[in-house]
């Protein structure tokens, strides 16, 4: 009987705890932000963060970060975990859907971000401390993180492609200065094949998202926003890839269509093999450790050359994001906050030489003297917005496989492009094909 | 109706009356009364078949008959709890598909086919001409058979990136030796039948050792004396061979080039680690497709659900046929 009894009593608190906890709901999640807000200190939780960044180079300043605000908030552990950026999207993804494994803050690039968003993995941040100052934030990486009237993720860094170039190559062969249009490039190159034996004047790959500063050049996109359509197969693009064949053709340049295309662009390029490369900031911990840059000043960066309609790499970087399905929101907003602060994003501008999104970082001490920064400064500020649709970001990877094939000449042109156009039907929902 | 009331009528055969009333309520009283304990023995194994096997299954034709993706699938991510909104368009992927009207289908499933082919053939001749080297008295034989099961043991994960290196265009080992003996680098996994010709050498290699051992063994089975009585009656090596090694593998080559088939057709690890499927889709075959539509950009569940269920019922249809054809011959062969 008393056990009957008991097992009652356990199953009505059971019934009624569950109640409870599902009658929480929204109220539960402002309580969160309030509690992130009111009184920080009293916070407690393990937040899960998954960095992009890279292993080797990048990810020791975010680890000194860690460690600084496990010191400030003793009653939050972060558990820092780096997932390569191929594939981390799918691997959020994968988590995120089955509601088990997920991160509680997760580095999200800006093109992830709108998708993210619309398929409901992401917590809104406004009006919790995540959102700190975020008058400071500069305005096109901040936009990305806008979807349908709230505000899903902060800008962590920002980035765009521009022209890295080699000075020494560029002083022996005798060219001036960084090439401004295509056809200058393409002079510049000749000629340095042929002054420096055994290197390519120009190393490009075959990747979707390194076409995007020739297509910009010819005043087109991958889709078009505002008239709802996707437009691989728009002639923009066409003279974009005849752009690139001229650059990659012999004597001039080389373009690679394998699967290991970006390390080998790299490693040309870190070992003096290749005189120029299109390629970010976040390319450069990397270069640096090249033996062709042993001297930092060897390195030479410009924005990307012009072509006859526009001139601009695309904008990248990264967001901070929540996982809208975290236990520890709380927690996760101080971390965000505390990450994004104008004082952390100094330290790791400074450590990276990455671009911070914070417009009073550019002018602390520490990032204002760094000269690779300044560098990339006239790039970002020609830099053209990516499309900020849901889906949009993953344009590049369909893309990809049909910009091979043109390059490898198993495909003409307007034959790979209406493939490519094809094969992306119904990649942005809403969007025309 | 009718039959009811005549029923009473027809009542010409009392004595069988009880036996006949045991075998109409077969599952309710004496059949599951006698066989409770075979029921009970196989109910952990159904159920493990029907949550590992049969819901996948049944789930996955049911996705494939919808055009389910991952921006209306039902799902939960916190508190937010959002609705599936997806709907049934009935035999519509497979129509998208199989038409030819999707684009890819039939060239990948040439190219799926190739590669099976090409994998399996050298698979097993390589295989047989090892095994066959190993089944006589050789010096250090322990020590060959080791090295040659070696690539066996390496994980085709780990196999792959470690060939991406050696068949990298610049700077790989393959390429510099070449280029050492005066050729011209190939580009390996750039150019589109380098990368064909790439991804079959490695999965031939990979594949070589299972085949080996496994033929091996059937051969250790082959009764020694068959051999003797054939040597007697004057039959020649190559007459030994088609006559006796042959017909005594059967049992086990028939299965190993079965596996060996529907391994290679799923082949993934090695197509989307060496190449990704490129360049440009060339090494695609069927089950990189697929993962590509489940995985790349909104995932389309419903798409990949299709290929998934073409692919499985295509091995199952060869199976069958195989294995029917396998009987034929065996039985041919005895008698």
């Amino acid at each position: 009987m008393t056990r009957r009894k008991s097992i009652t009593a356990l199953a009505a608190t059971t019934a009624l705890a569950a109640t409870l906890a599902a009658c929480g709901g929204d109220g539960e999640q402002q309580a969160s932000a309030d509690q992130a807000i009111d009184d920080p200190q009293s916070v407690s939780g393990t937040v899960t963060w998954w960095d992009t960044s890279d292993a080797t180079n990048e990810a020791p300043a975010f680890k000194d970060l860690i460690a600084k605000f496990e010191k400030q908030y003793p009653k939050i552990d972060v558990e820092y975990v780096n997932v390569p950026f191929d594939g981390a999207d799918d691997k959020f993804k994968t988590a995120a859907q089955a509601g088990d494994g997920a991160p509680d803050v997760m580095r999200a690039d800006v093109g992830w971000t709108p998708t993210f968003a619309a398929l409901g993995y992401l917590q809104p941040l406004d009006g919790t401390p995540a959102m700190d100052s975020a008058d400071d934030y500069l305005d096109t990486p901040m936009a990305s993180n806008h979807y349908e009237g709230k505000t899903y993720g902060v800008p962590e860094v920002t980035d765009t492609l521009s022209l890295l170039y080699n000075k020494e190559h560029f002083a022996k062969a005798g060219i001036d200065g960084p090439p401004e249009t295509w056809d200058e490039l393409k002079d510049a190159a000749t000629k340095l094949e042929k002054e420096i034996s055994g290197t390519d004047g120009i190393f490009l790959t075959a990747d979707s998202y390194f076409l995007l500063p020739f297509v910009y050049g010819e005043g087109g996109d991958y889709a078009d926003v505002e008239g709802k359509k996707i437009t691989i197969d728009s002639p923009e693009v066409a003279s974009a890839i005849e752009t690139v064949e001229e650059l990659s053709a012999d004597g001039v340049g080389t373009i690679d269509t394998s699967a290991n295309k970006y390390t080998n662009m790299q490693n040309a390029f870190k070992s003096g093999k290749a005189s120029m490369i299109l390629n970010g900031p976040w390319a450069v911990s990397d270069i640096l450790s090249g033996a062709a840059f042993k001297d930092e000043d060897n390195l030479g960066i410009a924005t990307v050359p012009a072509g006859p309609e526009g001139q601009g790499g695309p904008v990248g970087g990264h967001n901070l994001v929540v996982y809208a399905g975290s236990p520890d929101l709380a927690a996760s907003y101080l971390f965000v906050k505390f990450l994004n602060s104008s004082e952390s994003q100094a330290h790791v501008a400074a450590e990276n030489n990455t671009l911070p999104t914070r417009a009073s970082v550019y002018d602390m001490p520490k990032v204002a003297k760094n000269e690779i920064i300044a560098a990339f400064q006239e790039p970002l500020e020609g830099a053209v917005p990516r499309p900020a649709a849901p889906g949009a970001g993953d344009l590049y990877d369909t893309f990809t496989p049909f910009y091979e094939q043109i390059m490898g000449g198993q495909a003409s042109i307007q034959d790979g492009l209406s493939e490519a156009q094809q094969k992306a039907k119904g990649a942005i929902p809403g969007f025309e094909s | 109706m009718t039959t009811l009331t005549t029923r009473p009528d027809a009542g010409a055969a009392p004595a069988p009356v009880p036996p006949r009333r045991r075998v109409r309520n077969p599952f309710h009283t004496n059949w599951l009364r006698k066989h409770w304990y075979a029921w009970a023995m196989v109910t952990p194994v159904v159920a493990v078949l029907g949550v590992l096997v049969l819901y996948p299954l049944g789930r996955g034709i049911f996705l494939s008959l919808t055009n389910a993706n991952e921006m209306n699938v039902g799902r939960t991510i916190g508190e937010n709890e959002i609705e599936p909104t997806y709907d049934f368009v009935g035999l519509s992927n497979y129509i998208d598909v199989l038409s030819g009207a999707e684009g890819t289908f039939y060239s990948r499933l040439i190219w799926t086919l190739e590669w099976t082919v090409a994998c399996v053939s050298l698979h097993f001749g390589l295989g047989l001409g090892l095994a066959l080297l190993l089944n006589r008295a050789l010096r250090m034989r322990g020590i060959y058979r080791m090295l040659l099961i070696l690539p066996w043991a390496v994980p085709p994960f780990v196999a792959a990136f470690g060939w991406r290196l050696i068949l990298n265009d610049k700077g790989g080992v393959l390429n510099a030796v070449l280029q050492g003996m005066g050729f011209n680098g190939v580009g390996w996994l750039s150019e589109p039948l380098a990368a064909k010709f790439a991804v079959i050498m490695v999965n031939v290699w990979l594949g070589v050792p299972f085949m080996m051992v496994a033929l091996l063994g059937g051969l250790q089975t082959v009764p020694k004396e068959l051999y003797e009585a054939a040597e007697m009656d004057g039959a020649s090596a190559w007459q030994r061979f088609r006559a006796v090694t042959l017909p005594g593998l059967r049992p086990v080559s028939g299965t190993v080039i079965l596996l060996g088939t529907i391994w290679t057709f799923n082949q993934f690890p090695v197509i989307a680690l060496l190449t990704g499927g490129g360049p440009g889709g060339a090494t695609n075959i069927l089950v990189t497709e697929a993962y590509e539509r489940a995985f790349q950009g909104i995932r389309d569940y419903a798409g990949a659900a299709t290929y998934g269920a073409i692919i499985a019922s295509m091995l199952v249809v060869f199976a069958s046929l195989y294995r029917r054809w396998l009987e034929r011959q065996t039985t041919g062969a005895l008698a």
